[in-house]
């Protein structure tokens, strides 16, 4: 496959880099990691296949052999040559066709996976794009015009579906769920009212390594703190008092308080978010968390695409 | 374990040891030794650990431990270790630094400032040996501290857009290698020719949180023959 357009941007991810925080790396991995592994398992490779996550559309590319890909994600046009084709199921291309997406109407990560994975040199174990650290991807860098995408082991496999009841809907305005943690008892239940009754809105300062709200200011009563580990989703807030989700591609230690965490299933609805979105929190104990991390896990096992 | 030692919640499937408020060389050794503890849990329900200055983040699977296990788990294991029956020992690490007018831009402003001659920074920078407190910022940035008071200075209000790879430099009560080419707003006194992150090497770094580093100082051409660059 040759990359005409790489878009907003383009990243080849896999699930990400594991165990590897010692050394100051931080994971990465699809920011909508439920929509890479379908899109993936569309494709009948493992959940850890390394695919390509494009941030808002505008990508184009070429394939040079025939392939099996599937799109999921972001709602974004696609085209094939020209003609509409549909995400959420496996799509065939041959050799000479050409792919088109537009810009996500809803929704701001859009996935492509090929039948085969995406084969290229792991770096700490994965190929998952840091730009910040310069690693995974093809030398660390966003996949660029003319860039060349070799696929491991292809076969022809069965079409497959998502079905629709399952795909996830993007509009969904229900609040973040957070697990109150770190530095919570830091800030006043005046403070912790005022957040989880708050309306915040994503301000353009959103990218991979985080999302800067805006809205309600909320105070810490310590103002720094010794430097200390950075869960995933784990909410900043800096003495300005507008709070940081922090995410894949966050900084492994940071000395801001803390109020808690978002769950990675929000986080992921979350990093589907474009500027200017409205967001709500609601807090979650740990036990609910885990309950609800685990029927979300019965869930995912259970459903079965539909042969096309 | 520290009698101090407190667990908090951080997240859905992380949880924060803190042994100290502050950052101190016991702080670090009991960090030092409670990741060597719990190394055996990663790939057992463990995912990761981040240690820092006073605590150990721990990110664990959901679906092998709940948050009440995973503490309960952590506090057996690091009441039967309370000996400190450490796997590896922390080690002395020497590296090289070229202090000089080319090499450490802000070494001139700092002395004034700490009203004491270039040479006495030097010394003093190069007198004690550092606690790695932490690994972050970048990959293979370690903290280490914690500096003589006497040349403790602040960020620079303007921080630079490239910091060369291999910079010393000093924030606060902190100093610190630059290991690549990064934006950075700390002072810089000098210039490393050690690789700090080499991700084709085993190991990348040539040290981990828990070690110490003792700085010495290296001539012009010394730090050009280890393959420095200027």
């Amino acid at each position: 496959m040759k990359i005409l357009q790489p878009g907003v941007l383009a990243l080849i991810q896999d699930l990400g880099r594991i165990g590897k925080h010692r050394i100051g790396l931080t994971v990465g991995g699809p920011m909508d990691p439920s929509a890479f592994r379908w899109a993936n398992r569309l494709c009948h490779n493992p959940d850890n296949a390394s695919a390509i996550e494009i941030s808002i559309g505008g990508f184009a590319a070429e394939f040079l052999e025939p392939a099996q890909i599937a799109i999921t994600g972001a709602t974004v046009e696609v085209k094939i040559n020209g003609k509409a084709v549909s995400m959420w199921e496996t799509l065939n291309v041959h050799a000479g066709d050409t792919l088109k997406l537009g810009f996500a109407t809803e929704g701001c990560r859009i996935y492509l996976a090929i039948q085969g994975g995406i084969e290229l040199e792991a770096h700490f174990g994965s190929t998952a794009t840091v730009v910040r650290e310069g690693l995974g991807g093809l030398s660390g860098k966003p996949l660029a015009k003319g860039d060349l995408i070799n696929v491991s082991h292809r076969d022809n496999k069965a079409r497959l579906s998502m079905p629709t009841q399952h795909r996830p809907n993007y509009a969904d305005q229900s609040p973040l769920r957070v697990v109150l943690g770190y530095q919570a008892e830091s800030f006043s239940s005046l403070d912790k009212a005022r957040f989880f009754h708050g309306e915040y809105t994503v301000s353009e300062r959103m990218d991979r390594m985080g999302y800067r709200l805006t809205g309600p200011a909320c105070h810490s009563s310590v103002s720094s703190l010794l430097s200390e580990g950075i869960s995933h989703g784990a909410i900043q807030v800096p003495p300005d008092g507008q709070p940081i989700v922090l995410l894949n591609d966050r900084q492994t230690i940071g000395g801001y308080p803390k109020l808690g965490s978002v769950m990675a299933l929000d986080t992921a609805r979350l990093a589907q978010m474009t500027q200017g979105k409205k967001v709500h929190f609601t807090p979650v104990t740990v036990e609910e968390a885990h309950v609800i991390n685990m029927l979300a896990r019965n869930k995912d096992a259970n459903i079965e695409l539909l042969p096309l | 374990m520290s009698a101090s030692m407190r667990i908090d919640i951080a997240g859905e499937n992380t949880l924060i040891v803190y042994f100290a408020e502050v950052a101190s060389e016991q702080s670090a050794a009991d960090v030092f030794t409670a990741t060597q503890a719990l190394e055996e849990l990663v790939g057992h329900g463990v995912i990761d650990f981040i240690p820092s200055y006073a605590s150990l983040l721990v990110i664990y699977d959901d679906d092998v431990f709940d948050f009440y296990a995973m503490r309960n788990e952590i506090v057996q294991r690091l009441k039967s270790n309370q000996k400190g029956a450490l796997t590896k020992e922390s080690r002395l690490v020497a590296l090289p630094v070229y202090y000089g007018a080319d090499a450490g831009p802000d070494l001139a402003e700092l002395a004034e400032t700490a009203k004491l001659s270039i040479a006495e920074v030097i010394e003093i920078h190069q007198s004690q040996a550092y606690q790695v407190f932490a690994i972050g910022f970048a990959p293979g940035f370690a903290f280490l501290g914690e500096v003589d008071p006497r040349i403790a200075a602040p960020r620079k209000s303007t921080p630079r857009k490239a910091v060369p790879k291999g910079a010393v430099a000093i924030a606060d009560r902190q100093t610190a290698v630059y290991p690549s080419v990064s934006p950075g707003g700390w002072n810089l006194i000098g210039l490393c020719p050690t690789p700090m992150f080499d991700a084709k090497a085993t190991p990348c770094m040539p040290v981990e949180v828990g070690d110490k580093v003792k700085f010495y100082a290296i001539s012009k051409d010394e730090y050009l023959a280890l393959g420095g660059e200027l």
